[in-house]
């Protein structure tokens, strides 16, 4: 069974008012147990809207929305249940940290789970440990750390909570190249140990293929495409005119193609890329000289 | 949620009420509140009511915005109310156990309403068609004579000006460090008042935070545009009063000051 289920959903901004904005628009899917799912689309399509439906945030104005296979508006007294299951860990998460040190910051989540105190202590280690936290960097305040530090310590504060559905909105955002790289490695070692749900919003594509089972098109609040990663990146000039673009491997392999070199167009990881042209080189090797 | 707030909240429009002048819609406002407080009596709160009404239809704001903005102040409306109900002396309409409801209590309640209603409403209005930056340049050039007296006016509304543009930043921010802590189990809405309090400490220190690093940021970014203070600054968008302000300044005038003398009219009235 799909651990996310998206029923028909349609979200409205300031309902009734005259400036009233449908973020979203009978939009349905199902996100499947275990897998990790990419979330890309153009500026205001309603990837944030989106997800925060996930936990509950939202409220969906029209459409439901299941996890595991509950409406989880059935009973809005018991709505918190879902937020421990889907952690969610929003754009810029640093501007949430509040407590007088990181330890304290990141068992906020916990805490609020009614665990037992040793287990909090354990999870919190751990959770510090994953997101490449010293120890001697939870008894810090948390405003006395860098930018990179401080989205670490926030999403240790998410992921000290276990859930089972990771929701990330472009968690690497604004960090270099080095920090992008080691919180997403973690966010998919999180996935391969737990066995956890991920989903997971980004500007970069880079990111997202080489990340993502799936991959989920937004535009203008409707689904425009959902599909395995390759048959995405395979539908570049579709991708292009929704104002998105596709990872620079795949550029160049749709321009190798463009002068007529018999290549595949799911080329998206550049380790795939290398091992097609060893490939063609070699065939071209054996052949005729050019 | 906090984005239901609509006072303060500005409709871009180009009524005639919007493109009045910001320092005549200010003055008649402020007119229209002591006229309420004068005209205190049946007559002279129809002429009131009508008069809004007549003024949010010429500025195209639709009416039932007014019952938004009513309310955070139904609390006190209901709370003054039930004062005037019971605790009014005159002639009995009936007694309920202790209480008794009177004809001046009743009379009373309804003044108050109305005149609670329109004056949210009548002041609504002008922040209505009126963006903040727009009333506080008019506020600065109607105080611009206190400046002799060494009153800064000039920060001062630049004060007001930079507090209003960014109180829908940091309601757009509370909204957003809010869900953030929902989002790690955090209870906002239930519980005891006690609890409820706590609960607001995740949600004000990074609030407050950010709006410090905001002004921070701010300061920086009005250095770095060489603002110095109010001396020798020109503006860009000069306010004139044109035909149109005296006009419709010249009705609103006449109509207050039919609402002024609409208690010696009342009384006039055969009843
Ligand atoms: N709080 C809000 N009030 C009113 N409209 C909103 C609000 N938040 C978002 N919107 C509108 O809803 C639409 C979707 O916004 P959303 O934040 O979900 O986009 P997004 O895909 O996450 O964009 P980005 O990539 O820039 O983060 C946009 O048109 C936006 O203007
Ligand atoms: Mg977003």
């Amino acid at each position: 069974m799909s651990v996310i289920k998206v029923e028909h959903l349609t979200y409205i901004y300031g309902e009734g008012m005259p400036d009233a904005t449908v973020a979203l628009n009978d939009v349905s899917f199902e996100v499947e147990r275990g897998e990790f799912l990419g979330v890309i689309g153009p500026t205001g399509c309603g990837k944030s809207t989106l997800i925060t439906h996930f936990n509950g945030l939202n409220r969906p104005t029209k459409g439901k929305l299941l996890i595991d296979g509950e409406d989880i508006w059935a009973q809005p007294k018991q709505i918190r249940r879902y937020r421990f299951k889907v952690g969610l860990v929003f754009q810029y998460p640093e501007y949430q940290l509040f407590e007088e040190t990181v330890r304290k910051d990141i068992s906020f989540g916990p805490r609020n789970m009614g665990l037992p105190e040793e287990e909090i202590t354990q999870r919190v280690e751990e959770a510090a440990r994953f997101c490449g936290l010293s120890p001697e960097m939870l008894e810090r305040s948390p405003f006395e750390l860098s930018g990179g530090q401080k989205r670490r310590a926030a999403i240790a504060g998410v992921l000290a909570m276990r859930p089972e559905v990771l929701v990330l909105d472009e968690p690497a955002a604004g960090l270099d190249p080095e920090g992008r790289e080691m919180i997403l490695s973690q966010v998919k070692e999180y996935h391969k140990q737990t066995g956890a749900t991920i989903v997971l919003v980004s500007h970069s594509m880079e990111d997202i293929a080489k990340y993502a089972d799936r991959v989920l098109v937004l535009q203008g609040g409707e689904i425009a495409m959902l599909d395995t990663t390759a048959n995405i990146f395979a539908r570049a000039d579709e991708l292009v005119a929704l104002g998105l673009s596709v990872p620079e491997v795949t550029k160049i392999f749709l321009q190798l193609r463009a002068k007529g070199i018999a290549i595949p167009t799911d080329v998206y990881t550049v380790k795939y890329g290398r091992d097609i042209l060893m490939d063609a080189l070699k065939r071209k090797g054996g052949g005729q000289h050019a | 949620m906090l984005r239901d707030i609509t006072i303060g909240q500005h409709f871009p429009g180009n009524s005639p009420v919007h493109r009045m002048d910001p320092r005549a819609k200010l003055l008649l406002t402020i007119g229209y509140i002591v006229i309420l407080f004068v005209g205190s009596n049946p007559l002279g709160l129809a002429l009131s009511t009508v008069f809004l009404v007549v003024a949010y239809t010429v500025a195209q704001i639709p009416l039932r915005l007014i019952t938004k903005s009513l309310k955070p102040i139904v609390p006190i409306l209901l709370f003054t109310a039930v004062l005037n109900l019971f605790f009014v002396p005159g002639d009995a309409v009936f007694t309920l156990w202790v209480f008794t409801v009177t004809w001046q209590g009743l009379y009373n309640v309804m003044v108050l309403t109305v005149r609670i209603i329109c004056l949210i409403a009548g002041t609504s209005l002008l922040t209505y068609t009126t963006s903040p930056i727009v009333l506080t340049d008019a506020l600065e050039r109607l105080l611009a004579p206190l400046a002799k007296l060494k009153v800064p006016v000039h920060e001062l509304s630049m004060m007001m000006t930079i507090a209003l543009r960014f109180i829908p930043t940091l309601i757009e921010e509370t909204d957003k460090i809010m869900s953030a802590q929902k989002a790690r189990g955090a209870e906002l809405d239930t519980g005891t008042l006690r609890e409820r309090v706590k609960a607001l400490i995740p949600v004000l220190i990074p609030l407050f935070v950010s709006a410090f690093r905001r002004a921070d940021e701010l300061a920086m970014a009005m250095e770095c545009r060489c603002y110095h203070g109010g001396e020798g600054r020109t503006r860009l968008r000069k306010l004139q009063l044109g035909g149109l302000d005296f006009v419709l300044t010249a009705v609103c005038i006449a109509v207050f000051v039919l609402i002024g003398f609409s208690g010696t009219l009342w009384g006039m009235l055969p009843l």
